[in-house]
């Protein structure tokens, strides 16, 4: 008897034993996959991280959302503006249920809005400008604005971090600042509560009661139908095991493909790596405006001046592939793109203009705490080469090597770089996290309420505003552009391009959303 | 007997209260803060105040030790901060993937390392001693994800006999049950049949010298019934006291085969916890680690005994 059907038949009598056991269940259809990280947080309002916002999508749905050319359409609710731009009007659609039975009201819209509104950076500045959320009756929903708010559309109907999913009344009514214990949503699956098991996996079911829009499926917008039964997310922290587990068909999809594991995959006919979407990541560079030597302007500059992204980007990802430059701080491919001051950035640096910018600057060999995550695959390499091209550049770099939740805890220390503070770091974002000055926390100027690094910027505030105020795509664009060249000068950070990973799934799954947040409707599986 | 028994486990409530206050002392002290997990990379310093207010981490560290001193108390081990799961559950999910894989491997183990440790004792200096020292060494100096690797090459990569990884109950049934884990408890073993082999033979070597052995040869005992009645029974003690220990490290410390098989058990829970700086869960899980330890021992312990009826407690 040859290997192979030696193999069938051992698995075709495991697959009997389990079928049978499982009560005759071989119909079922369900997608397995390896995504990107471990969901440990269920609450998507909560938390930016990303798997939970992937977790949202699959059990939430959303009033509107972005289609594949970006422009918002509805989703739960049809919606209109007055012309002053003051009033929007939340119509929703019929057949809309919580996965616990009861119908989606205006209510449950309201109180899902105002808790999304505590805790989301676009959000409360929506907040800071809305004169009130009304259910009008049970499906309409009136948003009052006392200012009119230019992207206020793209930032109810972004898709990254926070989107403002929809709970029922008494979830939503829970604080921001406390996580939600019970996980029902109206979207197209529904969360498993018995198979949730942190740092192993979590199933979700198809809601069977989930009343698709009748477009077709557009990025995140139109018919979400399902054809799976259900979806199963589970943790594997070694990648090889991952991939193992593709090719035996164990798994159907790693979200998160490593670069260099993608040889062992060639000549498999049975698993394909692809790009699921165009964009991807923007890795970056973000410097303490607290303290010596990035308190002055000029160094900021120099460390600009002295890094290139190509290295940076190659020891990041391993092949050209799968980065390339880019210095637009709102991400290239999208409409805000500009490459205004990134020339050095996205050419191979400049390290003898930045030296001659360090002396001018009176720069007097203060050491530049540099922390280095060693824990994260996708955040480990940045700071080594950066410390490389600054040292080249004639700074004194410190490096401190640390796990990734040390630096998390340490970037929010306020005190001076030798009393437990810092003074660079580099982390990375979803390219729709930082496509507008709405949604992108870096480009905040508002000292101490800024994000880590705490730049007191008035002038991007007021740029901000601009962008805020524009009433149009063209003076939107033209507000971004300022402020991206603002940016650059003033150091508010250092973009280093951008990235994508590919992901790799088995060929007997089809039709998965090409977005860049993974969503699960409109996959079919084959039989194998 | 009984008396000893009710004393060593009296004895646990102060080891246990040291450990608790040791355990609680060094996660405050080491730099960390589960709030940044939750709350993501876009937050701002004040909302990350808010949750850590809202988690109450930011309340005295004697208020927080005593509440939850007082939770254990009333069996509460308090709830995960990073996912809202009771503790109890968490580790009650990984408490049998551990424990079935540590009895599968000690299983293996024992019935492999201690026949090789007999014979290497019994066949001293030929070449079925030098064979069984030579696997000995192999095994104490290939790391055991090296193991792993291999034996998922050529088991399951090329001749496609196991599953590359996963675990299911034995509830489930025996077949899918050893399917997916008779590579992770090979893999195990390998380090275990190598020091429990060893140890089999030294303690052999010692016991064979003996003068009673002598004259059990010399009143015509077979060698079957003189290595495994009379030598093995009188070496038990210190095989037994190695194989109850490795138990304990195995249920409690596996991080690198759970991860290399996906294996959903202690030890990957453990490190999980760590990376998130979960308190309550590292917090649990060190201090039902150290009651195991320490009920293992006394298990030990007590079965001596039953190998050397001079010993009486």
């Amino acid at each position: 008897m040859n290997q192979s059907l030696k193999l069938s038949l051992k698995r075709g009598f495991f697959a009997s034993v389990l079928a049978m056991a499982a009560g005759g269940a071989l119909a079922e259809t369900t997608v397995t996959a390896v995504m990107h990280s471990d969901l440990r947080v269920l609450d998507p309002i909560i938390t930016t991280a990303h798997i939970t916002r992937d977790h949202g999508y699959m059990i939430y749905d959303v009033l509107i959302a972005e289609d594949e050319n970006a422009k918002i359409k509805p989703q739960m609710a049809e919606f209109t503006a007055s012309d002053d731009g003051l009033t929007y009007t939340f119509t929703l659609r019929d057949g809309l249920m919580f996965h616990d039975g009861t119908p989606v009201t205006a209510e449950d819209v309201v109180a899902s809005l105002k808790r999304w509104g505590a805790r989301d950076s676009g959000g409360q500045m929506i907040m800071d400008v809305t004169a009130g959320i009304e259910a009008k009756d049970d499906k309409t929903v009136v948003w009052t604005l006392c200012a009119p708010f230019g992207p206020f559309l793209e930032t109810v109907g972004k898709q990254s971090a926070v989107p403002p999913f929809i709970m029922p009344k008494r979830i939503a009514d829970t604080p921001a600042d406390t996580a939600i214990s019970e996980h029902i949503g109206s979207g197209p699956f529904k969360f498993v509560p018995a198979e949730f098991q942190p740092g192993v996996g979590v199933t979700y079911e198809k809601f069977a009661e989930y009343v698709p829009r009748s477009e077709p499926s557009s990025a995140y917008a139109g018919g979400k139908v399902v054809n799976v039964d259900k979806v199963r997310w589970v943790t594997m922290s070694d990648s090889q095991t991952a991939v193992n587990a593709l090719q035996s068909g164990d798994i159907d999809i790693i979200e998160s493909m490593p670069v260099d594991l993608i040889p062992l995959l060639e000549g498999d006919d049975t698993v394909t790596v692809e790009q699921r979407a165009s964009t991807g990541f923007q890795t970056m560079g973000r410097m303490n405006f607290k303290h010596p030597p990035f308190d002055n302007p000029k160094i900021r500059q120099a460390a600009i001046m002295a890094m290139s992204q190509e290295p940076v980007l190659a020891a990041l990802t391993g092949s050209p592939e799968y980065y390339k430059t880019c210095g637009a701080i709102f991400g290239c491919g999208t409409r805000l793109e500009s490459a205004a001051g990134t020339e050095t950035l996205t050419a191979a640096g400049n390290p003898e203009g930045a030296k001659a910018l360090l002396q001018e600057a009176g720069y007097d060999n203060t050491p530049v705490v540099l922390m280095q995550p060693t824990d994260g695959p996708t955040l480990k390499a940045q700071p080594v080469v950066a410390a490389q091209q600054l040292r080249a550049a004639g700074f004194n770099v410190d490096m401190q090597p640390m796990d990734w939740q040390t630096l998390v805890t340490r970037r929010a220390s306020m005190d001076a770089p030798q009393a437990g503070g810092w003074n660079i770091f580099f982390t990375n974002w979803q390219i729709s996290e930082i496509a507008n000055p709405i949604g992108n926390v870096m480009v905040n100027g508002r000292g101490d309420q800024a994000w880590f690094g705490w730049p007191d910027d008035p002038t991007i505030e007021d740029l901000r505003k601009e962008f805020i105020d524009a009433s149009t795509p063209e003076a939107q664009k033209a507000a971004a552009d300022k402020i991206q060249a603002h940016a650059l000068e003033f150091g508010t950070y250092i973009p280093l391009g951008e990235y994508n990973f590919p992901q790799a799934r088995r060929v007997v799954v089809t039709d998965m959303p090409p977005t860049p947040i993974p969503v699960f409707w409109g996959i079919k599986k084959a039989e194998e | 007997m009984l008396s000893y028994t009710i004393k060593r486990v009296l004895s646990v409530v102060p080891i246990l209260l040291l450990v608790s206050v040791f355990v609680f002392l060094l996660l405050r002290l080491t730099p960390g803060d589960p709030a940044a997990i939750i709350a993501g990379d876009q937050a701002t310093p004040e909302q990350l105040e808010r949750i850590r207010e809202a988690m109450g981490l930011n309340q005295p560290i004697l208020t927080q030790y005593l509440s939850w001193v007082g939770g254990i108390m009333r069996g509460d081990f308090g709830t995960s901060l990073i996912s809202n799961v009771p503790v109890l559950d968490l580790v009650s999910q990984r408490v049998m993937p551990s424990v079935s894989l540590a009895v599968l491997t000690m299983l293996i183990t024992v019935l492999l390392a201690i026949p090789m440790g007999v014979i290497a004792a019994w066949k001293h200096r030929t070449w079925a001693d030098y064979l069984v020292m030579s696997f000995s060494v192999l095994g104490f100096s290939v790391p055991v994800f090296l193991v792993g690797y291999v034996l998922l090459l050529i088991f399951s990569v090329k001749l496609g006999w196991f599953p590359p990884q996963g675990y299911r109950p034995l509830s489930g049934g025996l077949m899918p049950f050893l399917d997916r884990a008779i590579l992770p408890a090979l893999t195990l073993a390998s380090i275990y049949i190598a020091l429990i082999a060893r140890m089999t033979r030294a303690a052999m070597l010692d016991v064979l010298n003996e003068d009673y052995i002598r004259t059990a040869r010399a009143k015509g005992v077979g060698e079957r019934r003189l290595l495994f009645v009379h030598a093995l029974k009188n070496a038990a003690v210190p095989i037994a006291t190695i194989i109850g220990a490795g138990f304990a490290l195995l249920i409690s410390g596996v991080v690198v085969t759970e991860t290399i098989f996906n294996i959903p058990g202690i030890g990957r829970l453990t490190v999980d916890a760590v990376l998130a700086r979960d308190y309550p869960v590292i917090q649990a899980l060190i201090l039902l680690t150290a009651g195991l330890y320490v009920f293992v021992n006394l298990l030990i312990d007590l079965s001596y005994p039953l190998f050397d009826p001079r010993i009486r407690y």
